[in-house]
């Protein structure tokens, strides 16, 4: 079964970074899951200041705004899909993952199967 | 018929964790559990109950969970799961024809964690305790609809997320079973201590509280906190008959008649305690038993041994720390060393959010400041109490008291 894993950062240090998750945790995690053979797909998000909100209003007017600047404190940074074959392998994963340390989470989705 | 239910109380509770983890869909699982005990409540009293009733049931519940999926064009990608599943054999049954035992699956299934904190021990007491949605409801005082609702939202979830039928292994089990402890402890303090409503215990809610322990006891014998829950319970639960009134008021430890305490269960709970506390370090629920115990032994209030009672209080805290122990050993600390030694601890606990709306905390430091005959602090922290006291009879017991220290104020001005 799939599950996205997203990635909520935690407290930023000055340099942007998520305290307590170094780069070195991040390349380990992602050897591991990779080596594992369960991904799906994996990416990591640009800088949020570079994102772009769309809306398209019933008359089909499009609407383009800067942002959405976060106003909770956690900022989506980036995902893992993950196949799987249950709920607590998908959380095992997810607490491996340096982006559940440091104040941040990680949120674990199904993928709707259909 | 109501005793034929009864009877088909605790091979449901196994049909339904057997077929849960076969299908992986506990919805499904308990339609054709019904459906199968419906049936065998239709042919056994014309056929005869056959040789082997669990392997009977398993094998007609498998088969109505079979036609149900070919019928459901949802389910038609799990049809070739099934079809590998049935070229298995049935589950063996053992000996004496019981099905095994998979309910211990369940019971970490039905606490899991990803499962919201209030739905947990609604779908353990659906599911292993065999109670209707009706019954869940009363028990959880919330309208049936309501609670039906929450176990349609808790099956969806497992169902959905794929939740697994599976017990911990043994490097995750000490992070997983005080998840299900915790799921039979809230049924059982609920039931000891309603939290609203016109009665001060729900008996019942209690029972199935232990009944779910026994159960799990008898799964996970080597398991010294599940024997120290057990334990606590029995030793709590022995006291039922004495802590309330006829008129169904809350009658304190120190004023109860010790005769009509139950012997036998404190017995029982006694002999499970030692289990608990021997072979390593205690955990927090052997500790709480071993207080209970304590409580239970001595033969009247007076005789209590306090100076063991904090020092047990001490290791709990020490384990386990939260504000709610540290009023209750303050509360101990009051009878070993007075009540001023007492109050001083419970002032140091006034900053805590979790006991500024816990009714227990204001009641003690009242009574307290009352032996002490500071009566207008005393009636103040009285009123608290009332304020936040949630069951009738919880609110009447302080009335009372409110009412004693207000005539303590007017004899004192008179």
């Amino acid at each position: 079964m799939k599950y996205l894993l997203l990635i909520n950062a935690g407290e930023l240090d000055v340099s942007g970074g998520v305290v307590g998750c170094e780069p070195e945790d991040w390349m380990r995690f992602d050897k591991e899951i990779q080596d594992a053979g369960v991904v799906v797909a994996a990416e990591s998000l640009a800088d949020l200041v570079t994102a772009t909100r769309v809306q398209v209003a019933n008359d089909g007017k499009r609407t383009v705004t800067d942002g959405p600047y976060a106003e909770t404190r956690e900022v989506l940074g980036g995902f893992y899909v993950v196949d799987v074959p249950d709920l607590d392998a998908a959380l095992d994963w997810a607490a491996k993952c340096p982006g559940s340390r440091g104040g941040g989470s990680v949120v674990v989705r199904p993928v709707a199967e259909f | 018929m109501d005793q034929v239910e009864e009877v088909f109380r605790e091979e449901r509770g196994r049909l339904l964790a057997a077929l849960a983890r076969r299908f992986g869909d506990l919805d499904l699982a308990e339609e054709v559990t019904s459906e199968a005990i419906e049936a065998a409540l239709v042919r056994w009293p014309v056929d005869g109950v056959p040789p082997n009733p669990g392997g009977w049931l398993m094998t007609t519940a498998r088969r109505k969970a079979v036609d149900r999926l070919r019928r459901d064009q949802v389910y038609a990608a799990k049809l070739a799961v099934l079809q590998v599943e049935a070229d298995r054999a049935d589950p063996v049954p053992s000996a004496d024809g019981a099905l095994a035992d998979e309910r211990l699956e369940l019971f970490f299934t039905c606490a899991h964690p990803a499962l919201a904190a209030e739905d947990r021990g609604a779908l353990t007491l659906r599911c292993l305790a065999g109670l209707s949605t009706p019954e869940v409801a009363r028990a959880f005082l919330v309208p049936t609809a309501t609670m039906a609702k929450r176990i349609v939202r808790a099956k969806t979830k497992i169902r959905g997320a794929r939740i697994p039928f599976r017990v911990p292994g043994p490097d995750e089990l000490p992070e997983r079973l005080p998840g299900v402890l915790q799921v039979i402890y809230s049924v059982f303090t609920e039931g000891y201590a309603a939290s609203s409503g016109p009665y001060l215990q729900r008996l019942d809610l209690a029972e199935e509280a232990i009944r779910l322990a026994r159960i799990l006891h008898r799964l996970l014998p080597a398991e010294r906190e599940v024997t120290g829950l057990l334990a606590l319970m029995l030793l709590v639960h022995a006291r039922r008959d004495a802590r309330s009134n006829p008129a169904g008021g809350l009658v304190l430890l120190e004023d109860q008649d010790r005769s009509r305490w139950d012997r036998e269960m404190i017995a029982e709970g006694s002999e499970l305690v030692v289990a608990a506390l021997t072979g390593g370090p205690a955990g927090p629920y052997a500790v709480q038993a071993a207080i209970a115990a304590l409580h239970d032994e001595a033969r009247d209030f007076a005789s209590t041994d306090w100076s063991q009672i904090v020092a047990l209080y001490d290791v709990l805290i020490a384990i386990d720390p939260s504000p709610v122990v540290a009023l209750n050993r303050a509360a101990a600390v009051a009878m070993r060393d007075g009540a001023e030694a007492g109050l001083a601890l419970l002032d140091e606990l006034s900053d805590e959010p979790r006991l500024r709306i816990y009714h227990p905390y204001a009641l003690a430091r009242a009574d307290l400041l009352h032996r002490l005959n500071r009566l207008p602090e005393a009636t103040t922290a009285y009123k608290q109490a009332f304020e936040l006291a949630g069951s009738e009879p919880e609110r009447a017991h302080v009335r009372d008291r409110l009412d004693d220290c207000r005539r303590a104020v007017q004899d004192s001005s008179a």
